[in-house]
């Protein structure tokens, strides 16, 4: 009995950690597509950014803070670049445009990244070692800890921003409607850019929080980004709360079924639970209902 | 027995009541204007007949036979035709083409014929192009013949689609808004247009907002107001009713 | 006026025709049998996603298909490769044919997660029933017989591929100036001015998924029998992207541009063999200044820019 509530245990804990790494970039894909209306699939390059960045830094000999602060912010920039020369130059066109347009932007981050840092596999340094803490009979890492922590943070800060501070509120009134945010003299063009930098530094915030724990290399960024994709649509596509639940349920659903029914199709489970949300809840958990206007 | 009844529909959208039992009827060969403030409903009317929405409640009955629920490709099948009231012609295509998609159903659809170039295919294509030309004409649109779709100006891309739905050879054919953004002259057209259709023996039902043309045009009005049935009857009976001007122009304090 | 769209076709035939003479080598003959699967493929990727408006991030998973029903069914149930071929088309019609009614349902950034999804998930299989089909490495090909005659040579390939490639454009040029295929266009259109003029909208778009990821599977088995060889990134995402680019570089909606972009996105790989890192990167500039710059395609852009030189008349009058 205990070994079963230990094992559940186990495979729920790393389920919430890597979860909670999906909730970051879910609520990532979230922020922009409340500014834009686009699906921004470079979102899991800036995770893995975060990753590469943070190690390459670190063994550059910069003290660890800094080189943490710096694979955040970098993207940070990256994230603006995006928008300024890929977003922009298209607004308004069609759906597959977009969509296209972004993939492209993410072969380009990833082959750079691929060129100047090779296709190695690189790992960090746990933030506070490496001595697992016995909880309920199963074992969590406290790196793991740092993850959630950090993370829970990170989204009450986000909270807090769009509910209480009024450039949190314009930006919650561009995404509402981006002409009458307008012509109250919100800064639109602004908002779109700082949506993007906080995008990709929260993507790359959940990269360098788990880089101890998953490693890094050239390529995470596709998975993570589509895994978050979904947990984003999983909530509800715009919904802030919806992306963190959703990002942390294919967290679990996929450690659930990595465990109890075969690790060899673990990268398959969200994309198995997409569909099915896709088809039979397409608004997702906490989406409305919508028609079209005719 | 009437063409087409409405017999108490109603959707909801939410907590708004966008069409709220209504009920009417229609005969055939008559020309039935739905007029109201702007939200009163009629296009969600429109969109509730024509299939495009689905109701909350309430049936609508063709020849006596329930079309409720139906998909607007089978009740194009049944002879109902629509325009819209924000364009949707597609701007990918010629204006010709569009024409023609108009007479889809009339024409072998067939996939594997299509592929192998099945000899009577391209033959009733090419018959089907001369009609859809001479419906273009009809339309006052000879000029535009071999544009483009992206190419033509808003008035004339009213008529497209008119010339689009008459291309389905319909029974009913309705109309939302076709004078809307047009100038004095033009809307004078649409409505010598209208008059001909109605002639040819088409039963139009049409949304507008110029009070001149639906009171040359209509037979009968049914007025719209927050989504209920405010009034009904001759032009004479509806334009003169209190209750319908108040719904337009307010009343006074 | 129908045979004026043939003109182009019986210019490619004639290419086609004296081309192997003109090669080289068989390093080139290799890379234009390839250059000519690709065009079939993106052929039929482009009905579905110039033509008809839709979107497929996943469609590497149906060739994906069609080369492992190819390789499996011979090797391991000793089937006869050419049976092979049609039940790798038939199963990914069937998928295709299943999935496509939920799919097409949604729009815009679900459709394309869905295809995606489905693309990857079919990639994963591929890759991990090892005993079936030989894990991450692959497994080998048994080789076809056409009429007790082993095809082996590369220019028994050409003929068969180059054949191919005639008959789909044929086929694709009959349907799209048909009845069939206007409807298609029109549902790219406007979906809503397609349904009431009586076109079946989500029938369309199934039968058009369906068409072309078999064209994919077909195309797939030519792959596995020609190469002898199949591996598991045969299926997955970025060969889907491959595939996409080819088709929106090439020209949306546009026969001839699918087999250009086929062309020159399946020789950038080889020039750049050596620089994987600057392929990935290529080809996302590629997608990028595409989309910025001539977001219909090159042949769609070009034919556009030669009509405007040309007599920029315009039937714009004013309505009377």
């Amino acid at each position: 009995m205990d070994l079963e509530r230990a094992q559940f245990l186990q495979f729920l804990f790393s389920g919430v950690t890597v979860g909670a790494t999906y909730a970051l970039a879910a609520l990532g894909f979230t922020l922009i597509y409340n500014a834009s209306h686009v699906i921004n699939f470079a979102q899991g390059e800036f995770i893995m950014l975060g990753g590469m960045l943070s190690v390459f830094f670190s063994q550059a000999g910069l003290p660890m803070p800094l080189a943490l602060g710096l694979a955040i912010a970098v993207p940070a920039l990256v994230g603006m670049a995006l928008e300024k020369l890929a977003i922009e130059p298209v607004m308004g066109a069609e759906t597959v445009t977009l969509i296209i347009i972004t993939i492209g932007a993410s072969l380009v981050i990833r082959g750079l990244v691929q060129v100047w840092l090779g296709k190695g596999t690189f790992s960090l340094p746990a933030f506070s070692g490496e001595k697992p803490i016995l909880f309920l009979g199963a074992t969590l890492m406290p790196q793991s800890l740092w993850v959630l922590g950090v993370s829970a943070l990170v989204v009450l800060a986000l909270g807090y921003f769009f509910k209480y501070t009024l450039y949190g509120k314009a930006m919650l009134a561009t995404s509402y409607n981006r002409g009458a945010a307008q012509l109250v003299g919100i800064h639109t063009g602004g908002v779109l850019l700082v949506s993007f930098a906080l995008s990709a530094s929260v993507g790359a915030l959940g990269g360098v929080l788990l880089t101890p724990i998953t490693l890094t290399s050239y390529d995470t960024g596709i998975l993570l980004g589509l895994k978050g994709f979904v947990g984003a649509v999983v909530g509800g596509l715009g919904n802030g709360l919806g992306a963190v639940i959703g990002g942390l349920l294919v967290g679990v659903m996929e450690a659930m079924g990595a465990g109890y029914i075969s690790s060899a199709y673990k990268d398959a489970i969200p994309f198995i639970l997409i569909l099915f949300i896709l088809f039979f809840l397409p608004r997702g958990i906490l989406g409305g209902q919508s028609t079209d206007r005719v | 027995m009437a063409l087409l009844e409405v017999d108490r529909l109603s959707i909801h959208f939410g907590g708004v009541k966008a069409v709220d039992d209504v009920s009417f009827s229609l005969d055939a060969g008559t020309v039935y204007a739905v007029i109201g403030p702007n939200g009163a409903g009629k296009t969600t009317l429109f969109n509730l007949i024509t299939g495009l929405y689905q109701p909350t409640s309430g049936d609508i009955r063709l020849d006596g036979i329930s079309i409720t629920g139906m998909a607007p490709h089978r009740l194009a099948m049944l002879g109902i035709a629509r325009t819209f009231q924000n364009l949707q012609i597609c701007i990918n295509m010629d204006a010709l083409e569009n024409v023609m998609v108009g007479a889809h159903l009339r024409l072998d659809r067939n996939v594997f014929k299509s592929a192998l170039h099945w000899p009577g295919i391209t033959r009733r294509d090419r018959a089907l192009r001369e009609e859809c030309s001479a419906l273009m004409c009809s339309v006052g649109l000879e000029h535009y013949i071999g544009a483009r779709a992206d190419s033509m100006p808003y008035g004339a891309l009213k008529r497209l689609e008119i010339a689009r739905a008459l291309a389905l050879q319909p029974r009913i054919l309705f109309l939302d808004e076709p004078a809307a953004g047009l100038n004095a002259t033009e809307t004078l057209e649409i409505d010598r247009l209208v008059r001909r259709v109605a002639d040819t023996g088409v039963t139009i039902v049409l949304v507008e907002h110029d009070m001149k043309m639906v009171k040359n045009l209509s037979d009968r009005i049914l007025v719209l107001d927050y989504g209920k049935k405010l009034a009904e009857g001759s032009a004479q009976e509806v334009l003169d009713n209190p209750e319908v001007i108040a719904a337009y122009l307010g009343t006074s304090v | 006026m129908h045979l004026a769209k043939y003109r182009a076709l019986a210019l490619l035939s004639l290419l086609l025709l004296v081309l192997p003479w003109l090669l080289p080598n068989s390093f080139y003959v290799d890379l234009v049998i390839r250059m000519l699967i690709n065009c079939v493929i993106v052929l039929g990727l482009n009905l579905l996603i110039g033509f008809a408006g839709q979107i497929s991030l996943g469609h590497a998973g149906f060739v994906g298909i069609g080369a492992y029903a190819s390789a499996v069914l011979p090797s391991h149930f000793g089937w006869h490769p050419a049976a092979a071929i049609g039940a790798g088309a038939l199963i990914t019609g069937v998928l295709a044919a299943l999935i496509a009614r939920p799919i097409f349902q949604l729009k815009g950034h679900y459709l394309a997660m869905a295809t995606l999804g489905l693309g990857i998930i079919i990639a994963m299989v591929l890759r991990n029933e090892a005993g079936l089909t030989g894990g991450p490495d692959g497994m080998a090909v048994v080789p076809l017989e056409l009429f007790g005659l082993p095809l082996s040579s590369d220019r028994q390939w050409y003929a068969v591929v180059a054949t191919l490639l005639v008959l789909s454009v044929w086929l694709c040029e009959n349907l799209m100036d048909s009845p069939f295929g206007r409807a298609l266009r029109a549902l790219h259109g406007s979906e809503p001015a397609s349904q009431v003029a009586g076109v079946n909208v989500v029938r369309y778009k199934i039968s058009i998924f369906v068409l072309s990821a078999m064209f994919a599977s077909l195309m797939g088995s030519v792959t596995a029998l020609y190469v002898g060889f199949v591996t598991p990134s045969l299926a997955d995402f970025f060969h889907s992207i491959e595939l996409v680019t080819m088709v929106v570089v090439g020209g949306m909606a546009s026969i001839y541009g699918s087999l250009l972009g086929a062309v020159v996105l399946t020789a950038l790989p080889q020039a750049l063999t050596r620089f994987e890192g600057w392929e990935t990167v290529a080809f996302g500039a590629i997608l990028m200044a595409s989309m910025v710059f001539m977001p219909r395609g090159l042949v769609p852009s070009l034919h556009a820019w030669w009509s405007q030189r040309r007599a920029p008349s315009n039937p714009q009058q004013a309505v009377s």
